[in-house]
């Protein structure tokens, strides 16, 4: 039932996380696009001394077809050494894993064998909407209160989308966690600063307006979510909305500080009405509130009308499309994957305001359909998604699917699923691990990946 | 020997009270944690000094709320029922724990202030029944009708059991904040936080077990 002594992937700070052993089996969620056979989490060998490096070696497929497995996350992480609400002694084990469209959530136990997790419980969507009125599952966060899981709809499939809470060793819906919603609408990622008592959330839209697809109307008329909320973590009350401005849509990834005393984060804006770029942002405190500041813009690349999807031709551009971001450990290096040109960045954010280009690679790319030295038959598609970080900041992976709908607007040929590495000096610049090129099975698509023992965006930290 | 067996009767239970405080003092939930934690955050060796005050006033506070009862309940009916009920509480209260006892709301953050300390210590130890751990103790000095140390009756003695409880919690709780937060580092956390919850709900169970069958 319980550890006699705390679970040894539990970590104080993000400083002693950063030693940890490199991880040897990634986790991959994978979804069939055409909904026909289950979607799985696939376990792919990241040890380099293995003979199975870079390959799938074990997949355990969910038991329905059509969930979508997007976001997934662990039951327990470093946080639960905190002092204020203590659960040192519950094993990291468990992968808590939503299907976005169905709403079910699968928990997966990697105890007996990691290497092969197994599926130890289904919650069907009528118990989550039921108990918390909220569907559409999509970030999950070991927390101090339990699992905290994001979700994109109410019960009806409509707004507001908002987070609920589980059991992290029964795995019981508990309920809506927000007391006081205030003028919250829209629902996509969430975080916090443990050290601040704050929770940030994001915005992406209502079930309605992405699960065919971005709606073109909606987009250009601004209607898709543009605004940070932050909450007090512990009353569970909204206190402040931060609104980008009716220039910028769908504002994403929410990647706090590790570093607990450090009061700023970064959060990508996917692209611009006006331009077509893609930004990142840094919130901070300031004085008493919080308050945003652009640091980076990553400018669409023009481009030949016929190399473009029908959505982007009249633009004869194409945008950056950065859809996920992640902040290495230390707080230094921030990733930043550019899904429609096919970059995958580093920054050096040792100055959260002046951000430095730090490193670059490029693969796939609506336009460029650059290749990988591993890679058989030349031009890739699709292109740098989501991205995950080792604890110890050498080793960066990343996927190419961003959403089942989303990807054949922007890759109409279609998307074949590919999964790389990069090796990252710890100086900066970042190269491509040329052994590693996972070429995914044709019948799924890969998305988030979670490295064994916790990564860069699995963990929250107490102490600095 | 017989001198011996005049003293311990009356020592014992004021040493298990110290050393209950003691065992409380050195559950990291029970607050050192969090003064080295605000240490840490604000930089401040004063805040790691300070911090284990409300902590300790937070946990005499739920500690004098149990016992209070105890010793009321004690006042009022018959004992024997009082030593029945309270053990069958304390049974129950540990068979609870051990199934539930890590869903708690959090309320209280590391932006917490010394008041915010003090709240969250009174209700940390009463979610984890820190007073209740007292009640065996309890029974023989309130009620025993043998030699009190003060002839005030069951509660200037519980007062002073309180008292003492608290001051040994104190005294545990600030010298390890102090160690940890100057000379021994928080990488202890990963290898010498015992599962003290676990010893504690079972003692809890035996005490439980202790005034029933005691």
């Amino acid at each position: 039932m319980a550890n006699w002594k705390p679970d040894p992937s539990f970590y104080p700070s993000p400083r002693m996380a950063a030693k940890a052993a490199p991880e040897t089996v990634a986790y991959v969620a994978a979804f069939d696009p055409d909904r026909k056979t289950p979607d799985a989490i696939a376990v792919v060998d990241v040890d380099p001394a293995s003979s199975s490096y870079s390959k799938i070696i074990h997949t355990t497929a969910m038991p329905n077809a059509g969930d979508e497995l997007h976001h997934f996350g662990w039951n327990a992480c470093s946080s639960c050494l905190c002092p204020n609400a203590p659960h040192p002694h519950v094993e990291r084990r468990y992968l808590v894993v939503p299907g976005l469209r169905s709403s079910r959530i699968h928990i997966l136990d990697t105890k007996p064998d990691p290497r092969a997790p197994k599926i130890v419980k289904v919650i069907e969507p009528e118990e989550v909407a039921d108990k918390a009125g909220y569907t559409r599952p999509h970030t999950v966060h070991c927390g101090p209160e339990g699992i905290y899981v994001a979700a994109l709809g109410n019960r009806e499939g409509k707004g507001p989308g908002g987070i609920f809470l589980m059991d992290h060793e029964s795995f019981d819906v508990r309920g809506q966690w927000e007391m006081d919603r205030g003028p919250q609408y829209f629902a996509y990622d969430a975080w916090w600063h443990l050290g601040h008592d704050t929770l940030v959330t994001s915005e992406w839209g209502t079930p309605d307006t992405f699960e065919n697809g971005l709606i073109p109307e909606v987009l250009l008329g601004a209607r898709y979510g543009r605004r940070l909320h932050f909450w007090d973590l512990h009353k569970r009350k909204h206190l402040q909305t931060i609104d980008f401005g009716d220039k910028y849509q769908l504002v994403f990834e929410l990647r706090p500080a590790h570093n607990p005393i450090n009061a700023y984060g970064f959060v990508n804006c996917v692209i611009s009405l006006e331009n077509l770029s893609s930004s990142i942002w840094t919130w901070y405190r300031d004085g008493d509130k919080w308050a945003v500041k652009k640091v980076i813009e990553i400018p669409a690349e023009p481009a030949s009308e016929d190399d473009l999807p029908p959505v982007l031709k009249g633009f004869k551009a194409c945008p950056p499309l950065v859809t996920d971001i992640d902040l290495s450990m230390d707080d230094r290096f921030l990733y930043v994957a550019c899904w429609g040109t096919g970059d995958l960045q580093q920054y050096d954010v040792s100055d959260p305001f002046k951000p430095k280009l730090t490193g670059k690679v490029r693969i796939g790319g609506i336009v460029s359909k650059a290749t990988h030295p591993g890679a058989k038959n030349g031009g890739l598609s699709g292109g740098p998604q989501m991205v995950e970080i080792s604890r110890d900041g050498r080793r960066v992976y990343f996927t190419n699917s961003l959403y089942g709908a989303i990807d054949p607007q922007f890759y109409p040929d279609g998307i074949e699923g590919w999964m790389v590495k990069l090796d990252a000096d710890p100086k900066g610049g970042i190269a491509f691990d040329p052994k590693f090129f996972v070429d995914w099975p044709a019948s799924h698509r890969p998305h988030q990946v979670r490295l064994e023992g916790g990564d860069c965006s699995s963990d929250s930290y107490c102490y600095p | 020997m017989s001198a011996q067996n005049e003293v311990w009767p009356i020592v014992w239970p004021w040493l298990a009270l110290a050393g209950l405080g003691a065992f409380h003092g050195l559950n990291p939930a029970m607050g050192w944690l969090f003064a080295v934690a605000l240490g840490l955050h604000r930089h401040s060796r004063r805040m790691v000094w300070l911090s284990p005050l409300p902590i300790a006033l937070g946990h005499a506070f739920s500690i004098a709320v149990l016992a209070g009862a105890f010793v009321l309940a004690g006042l009022a009916i018959d004992l024997r029922a009082v030593r029945i009920g309270a053990g069958l509480i304390l049974i129950g209260w540990a068979l609870y724990y051990w199934r539930y006892g890590h869903r708690h709301r959090v309320r209280t953050g590391m932006q917490a202030g010394l008041a915010g300390l003090a709240v969250w210590s009174f209700l940390m130890a009463s979610a984890h029944g820190a007073g209740l751990m007292l009640w065996p103790v309890l029974m023989p000095l309130c009620f025993s009708g043998g030699p009190e140390p003060f002839a005030g009756g069951a509660l200037p003695t519980a007062l002073l059991a309180i008292a003492v409880h608290t001051v040994a919690m104190l005294i545990v709780t600030t010298a390890i904040a102090v160690a940890v937060y100057e000379w021994i580092g928080l990488e202890v956390l990963r290898r010498a936080w015992l599962n003290v919850d676990l010893i504690w709900t079972l003692a809890i169970f035996l005490a439980g077990g202790l005034l029933l069958f005691g």
